[in-house]
């Protein structure tokens, strides 16, 4: 631990440098995501695409930015307006927050908590505030029926990730992300996603559908297609968002990106084995340290964008959900499942295979 | 100098009174919810400084992500009418006020006693701290399904008994009403789902 050698305000100026780095990092990324999302869906469609600012159109998001920061702010009479303002502030501070603890590469990681997963659950437990907060600030009843829903929603699928989360605690045994990801170094098959090992294998029936439904409350979570009810805009215009224009939205909007950026992050971490290439790494060692660590974080970042490829593609494919279906989908199916996968893991750890 | 540890208590613990203080003077109900939020993170950020993460992040999933989301709901969805409400202030106040001591008086005890003999001094239950390479999840789990299963099992259902109280309250089977039946629905194939009428032409459909 660094902070033992160096005094804590060098520690505390080093942990806020770091948290810059990551942070602008973050942004630039979610800058080309969001182009390569629009690409996408474009594709999918037979479309171009945005193509005309900068080569192929790889500056659009800079474009899209400056314009929502030059908008005029629009409050709307009677919207509670500390609460207003406040609530896409928290929208956008928590979905970088939750980045916290999450592994880029050995060792790169601001803070390595000893309940890393959990944080993220809280954290990402806390982003329906700044929904509701603005649905019910705006004062107004297409945004309060969005948020209602998006509250209803993101609870609901809470419960089903959370359970995903524990059968993937108890596969690993550690609460800890960067242990986590180390347990699932070497080959593809110690991916926690096959059960964490050769003699682990056969819990990767279990494990492959716990991928499965993380992934689609994951889509549900972040209120992205096929269950964006919450912004339905042929129901709802747009959802909790409506009232909202200029620098106020464009937080919501990029913290909605982070936070589904995260979880691709997340289902990276948890299940394909962080930045673990697939395969032992031996050659590496001849690397310098800095470059073995640039490694991992490009196998790691090739995995989130992968992941975020499978969000777009979900978008563009799939139509969206009635509401109803989307809370027998979570309340009766997911639910049911997690909780006896759930079961099944805790009963492989205790009485199957080697550990 | 103080230390950044310091530092960090008493922002929180300043936020924490500060947000608790907001709860009860905030005039719309709302905002007051807001602050319990607030009186809940920072406790929980509390929890942290004194190394019980674990416990810290349940607050936050349990008590922040899932109750006050449903007393926010109920607080935004309520037409609270504040005349009435306040009509009953002078009325509570001598049972609120003598709430209100007893459990000052209590706070004050439970802080003396830990601030002169230490936590555990008195405890004669098992040692929940397990050792220095232990982690505090851990630590619980060792006592909490061993020593304490039966008061962990007994708070489950005392929770499940709850619940299903809500439910026998709230649900009633009106006659009548149509209802979805998914199954059904999902099992419809276009043999059962249509049938093909033979026209004739210039005839029409004859039933």
């Amino acid at each position: 631990m660094p902070e033992q050698t160096v005094s804590p305000w060098l520690w505390f100026g080093l942990a806020v440098g770091q948290i810059l780095l990551i942070l602008i990092w973050i942004l630039l990324s979610l800058a080309f995501l969001l182009w390569g999302d629009r690409k996408i869906w474009a594709g999918v469609q037979m479309r171009k695409g945005p193509n005309v600012v900068g080569p192929f159109g790889l500056f659009q998001s800079f474009a899209d930015f400056l314009k929502f920061v030059l908008k005029e702010v629009v409050v709307p009479a009677g919207a509670d307006k500390a609460v207003f303002l406040l609530a896409p502030l928290l929208s956008f501070t928590l979905a970088f927050g939750a980045w916290a603890v999450i592994p880029l590469a050995p060792g790169w990681v601001i803070a390595d908590l000893n309940v890393g997963i959990l944080y993220v659950l809280a954290i990402s437990s806390l982003g329906v505030y700044g929904i509701i907060m603005g649905g019910w600030a705006s004062n107004s009843k297409y945004p309060f029926l969005g948020a209602l829903r998006s509250a209803a929603q993101m609870v609901s699928y809470e419960v089903s990730i959370g359970f995903v989360i524990i059968t993937v605690i108890l596969l690993a045994g550690t609460m800890n992300l960067t242990e986590l990801v180390e347990k699932q170094a070497g080959w593809l098959w110690n991916w926690n996603v096959f059960g964490g090992g050769l003699a682990n294998l056969p819990i990767a029936l279990v494990m492959i559908p716990m991928m499965v439904i993380f992934y689609i409350s994951a889509l549900a979570e972040t209120n992205r297609p096929p269950f964006d009810l919450p912004e339905a805009e042929s129901e709802l215009v747009a959802g909790y968002q409506v009232e909202y224009s200029s620098t106020p939205y464009l937080l919501f909007m990029i913290g909605e990106y982070a936070n589904i950026v995260l979880m691709c992050a997340m289902i990276s971490v948890l299940f394909f084995g962080g930045w673990n290439p697939g395969f032992p790494t031996p050659f590496l060692e001849s690397w310098p340290a800095t470059a073995q660590s640039i490694f991992f974080f490009l196998v790691f970042f090739a995995k989130i964008i992968f992941w975020f490829f499978m969000f777009a593609m979900a978008k563009a494919i799939v139509p969206r959900y009635r509401y109803d279906q989307l809370m027998r989908l979570g309340w009766k199916v997911f639910l049911p499942t997690t909780l006896v996968a759930v079961a099944l893991v805790a009963g492989w750890r205790v009485y199957g295979g080697a550990l | 100098m103080i230390s950044l540890q310091a530092i960090a208590f008493y922002i929180m613990a300043t936020t924490t009174i500060l947000a608790g203080l907001a709860v009860v003077f905030a005039r719309n109900p709302v905002h007051s919810v807001l602050f319990l939020i607030t009186a809940f993170f920072s406790a929980a950020g509390l929890f942290v400084l004194m190394g019980a993460e674990f416990l810290a992040m349940l607050l936050v999933v349990v008590y922040v992500g899932a109750v006050a989301v449903l007393f926010l709901f109920v607080v935004m969805m309520l037409d609270v009418d504040f005349s009435q409400l306040r009509e009953g202030f002078a009325r509570y106040l001598p049972l609120g006020g003598l709430v209100a001591g007893i459990l000052t008086l209590e706070m004050i005890m439970v802080a003396s006693t830990v601030a002169t003999q230490g936590a555990a001094a008195g405890s004669t239950g098992p040692d929940a701290s397990g050792g220095a390479d232990v982690t505090n999840a851990e630590a619980i789990g060792r006592v909490l399904y061993t020593d304490y299963v039966y008061f962990f099992q007994a708070a489950g259902m005392v929770l499940l008994v709850a619940m299903i109280g809500a439910i026998v309250l709230t649900l009633r089977h009106k006659p009548g009403v149509k209802r979805q039946n998914i199954a059904a629905q999902n099992a419809r194939t276009p043999a059962t789902g249509m049938t093909i009428v033979d026209i004739k032409p210039g005839e029409g459909i004859q039933e």
